[in-house]
């Protein structure tokens, strides 16, 4: 995946490109909006992280020129700012999804990887299946090895979310936001006992398990065999 | 107090103004009793003059002369204060008459003389107003009246106004004066206490006369002021103290643990453990101060225009459901009941991440309390509508907090002495204060007897609208027990 990074903070630019480097990444830095904007326009990038606060052209505009002239390459907005209405704003110029600084990397591989899965046109996909489980999107209906299983509506749509990035970290933050539709930091850890709840369904009774705990990270459902 | 500023001082100088216009007022009044009281005076002697010199020359024409003196002798002795005088031409000798002695013209009026006479040339001067009629023989009648008493008492009137106006204006300056030094005594003790609080005295006040007079009410609003700011001013140094202990310790730790780590001469899993473990307090830290920063920007009011009208009840369904699993492996029960629609102008966000700090809290701290028997405890979470606002409720079992604890516990990074030891960042319950004040609500904390009841007042929205509320969502309304 190539990614480019629009920050003007040289030590976080440099972090994220040895970061998005081990992964396994392409990485290209610049550091103010204007050049940002141009290499956006003439590079074919998977993902473009932009900073907030930019020199000479400000983030918020790099992305709305960006998506006014019809380019659909999704972007992560960084930002130091609060999140009260600063995301409400990101996300109404045209960002695909809001990190706020300081953020682990785990939490910023996870969610480009699950950008760039997003703008691949998966979304008239009607049925996932990961080995033998599968989840029709349009009846509700889950079923493992055929058999079926009951699940309450917020667990199916949290098996849904898992099985769409089937294959990527999926963190706790971002399921609670797109599950819940939240976007703060519970203290307990209440997203692992829902994910334990769902993980007994779908995984206890079926000798492989499927869905695993990335350490220091999340969670990821894939067939062990891939 | 210096003189010279009693001079200059807003009082004295209203007061001498009030004083020159009541004088000039004064002297108008004055002015025209006196020469009024003159006129009516002076006509008064016109007319009887007038009358005695009509019935005078009526007797001359039908008694002749000899009449005339016969009828003077007759009114003299009837009115003393009278005058009459017979001449025999203009400036000639004297025919008759009561007085002997004219000494001197004093003043000429409209239709006769004012002159100083004597009955006897040895008796004392006194003024007398006459008028002349020249008789059809050429002898010359002069009636007239004694007026000295009556100068007299216009003169004793004059001076008791004049008098009167100098007392006015000599009480009028006095008053003044006592009033003005009164007020700028009571200014300048104010002037001086607001002073020593300026020079950092934050309990001082200002002083009061208990007359309930308007300085009195003005230094009573002072003093209001004055207990705000001196609170505020405490709550912050408490604040300060608090973010200096609650920011070092994890900060030493954190340090502690890396250089530990460091020492260790088991090398990389030793190092990776110590990483793991700065970062893990980092994270800790990040927290605090991102709820600070919240914190302080829903305090400065700047997110309104994040409100959108919304269902409490679907938000109390979502978190209650989120939270539910969470609270059960901790070994509680917990149950809500919310009747939909409860219309509110909220942020979703900042409502449910109250909501959940006050879950949080109530896992926290009734998670150690031992049970007597094996019944689960319970929590439960409510949102009705009573009294025209949206009332949210999360009531745990636990210990609650004292009562004379609660206010003090809504406040930033107040940790009550039992909770000091359980993890957290201090913030809970004072984000929750500030996510209510942002919606123009309030916070309560009571006794739940036993456990704590924390109870959010959010505005219910003015203005619902319908198709707003009537989003499906999870059974809400029914007891839903997880």
């Amino acid at each position: 995946m190539r990614v480019l990074v629009i920050e003007d903070d040289r030590e976080i630019a440099h972090f994220l490109q040895k970061g998005l480097k081990e992964s396994g990444h392409g990485a290209d830095l610049v550091d103010d909006g204007e050049d940002g904007l141009e290499m956006a326009r003439s590079g074919d990038y998977d993902v473009l992280i932009v900073d907030r606060m930019l020199p000479r052209r400000d983030g918020l505009s790099v992305i709305q020129t960006f998506r006014a002239e019809g380019h659909r390459t999704p972007v992560l907005i960084l930002s130091a700012l609060g999140e009260v209405d600063d995301r409400v704003k990101g996300l109404k110029a045209g960002g695909d999804d809001y990190l706020t600084k300081p953020f682990a990397l785990s939490e910023l591989l996870a969610r480009i990887e699950a950008l760039a899965r997003r703008s691949a046109p998966e979304e008239l996909e009607t049925r996932y299946t990961v080995g033998d489980l599968v989840l029709d999107r349009l009846s509700h209906k889950v079923t493992r090895a055929g058999e079926p299983i009951l699940l309450q509506p917020r667990e199916f749509r949290l098996l849904e979310y898992l099985m769409k990035h089937a294959g990527q970290v999926v963190t706790r933050t971002m399921l609670l936001e797109n599950v819940w539709d939240y976007h703060f930091d519970p203290q307990t850890n209440v997203i692992d006992v829902h994910v334990s709840r769902l993980r007994s369904k779908i995984d206890k009774t079926f000798g492989k398990a499927l869905l695993h705990t990335v350490r220091g990270a999340g969670y990821m459902i894939r067939d062990g065999a891939e | 107090m210096a003189q010279s500023r009693l001079f200059v001082a807003t009082p004295l100088r209203l007061a001498l103004l009030a004083v020159a216009a009541l004088l000039v007022l004064l002297a108008l009044l004055v002015g025209w009793t006196f020469s009024e009281t003159n006129a009516v005076l002076a006509r008064q002697v016109a007319r009887t003059v007038a009358a005695d010199t009509a019935a005078l020359s009526e007797e001359f024409e039908r008694a002749g002369r000899s009449g005339l003196l016969a009828q003077i002798d007759e009114r003299r002795l009837a009115d003393p204060d009278a005058i009459f005088l017979l001449l025999a031409h203009r400036g000639g000798a004297q025919i008759g008459g009561n007085i002997t002695y004219v000494a001197a013209m004093h003043d000429r009026t409209a239709d006769g003389y004012i002159f100083r006479y004597a009955r006897r040339p040895d008796s004392p001067e006194r003024l007398a107003a006459a008028t002349q009629r020249t008789l059809p023989d050429g002898s010359v009648l002069i009636v007239g009246r004694d007026i000295d008493e009556q100068r007299a008492y216009i003169e004793r009137v004059r001076l008791v106004l004049l008098g009167g106006m100098i007392g006015v204006a000599l009480v009028g300056l006095g008053s003044g004066l006592l009033l003005s030094r009164h007020i700028l005594r009571r200014i300048d003790g104010m002037a001086s206490a607001s002073r020593a609080i300026m020079d950092g005295n934050l309990s001082g006040r200002i002083p009061r006369s208990d007359t309930g007079d308007e300085l009195d009410r003005l230094a009573g609003s002072l003093n209001t002021m004055l207990e705000r700011i001196e609170r505020l001013m405490i709550g912050l140094r408490e604040v300060s103290d608090n973010i200096a202990h609650d920011l070092k310790t994890p900060l030493n730790r954190l340090r502690n643990r890396a250089e530990a780590a460091l020492r260790d001469d088991d090398g990389s899993t030793a190092w990776r453990d110590g990483l793991e473990r700065t970062i893990e307090e980092a994270d800790e830290l990040i927290k605090t101060f991102n709820a600070l920063l919240l914190i302080a920007k829903l305090e400065a009011g700047a997110v309104e225009e994040t409100l959108e009208p919304m269902d409490l009840a679907e938000v109390v369904a979502d978190v209650t459901e989120l939270y539910a699993p969470a609270a059960e492996d901790a070994g509680f029960r917990l149950e809500h009941t919310a009747v939909p629609p409860i219309p509110v102008l909220a942020n979703r966000q900042l409502v449910g991440q109250a909501l959940t700090n006050l879950i949080d809290n109530a896992l926290k701290y009734s998670a150690r309390q031992v049970q007597p028997d094996s019944v689960v405890p319970a929590i439960s979470i409510s949102a009705v509508v009573l009294d025209g606002k949206a009332v949210l409720t999360v009531a745990d079992r636990g210990p609650g907090i004292a009562a004379a604890d609660r206010e003090r516990a809504l406040k930033r990074f107040v940790r009550l002495e039992v909770s000091r030891s359980r993890p957290g960042t201090g913030l809970g319950l004072s984000l929750v204060t500030a996510v209510a004040q942002m919606h123009g609500g309030a916070v309560r904390l009571e006794d739940n007897e036993p456990g704590l009841r924390a109870i959010l007042e959010l505005p219910l929205d003015p203005t619902p609208r319908p198709a707003a509320l009537v989003k499906p969502s999870s059974p809400a309304g029914v007891k839903v027990e997880a």
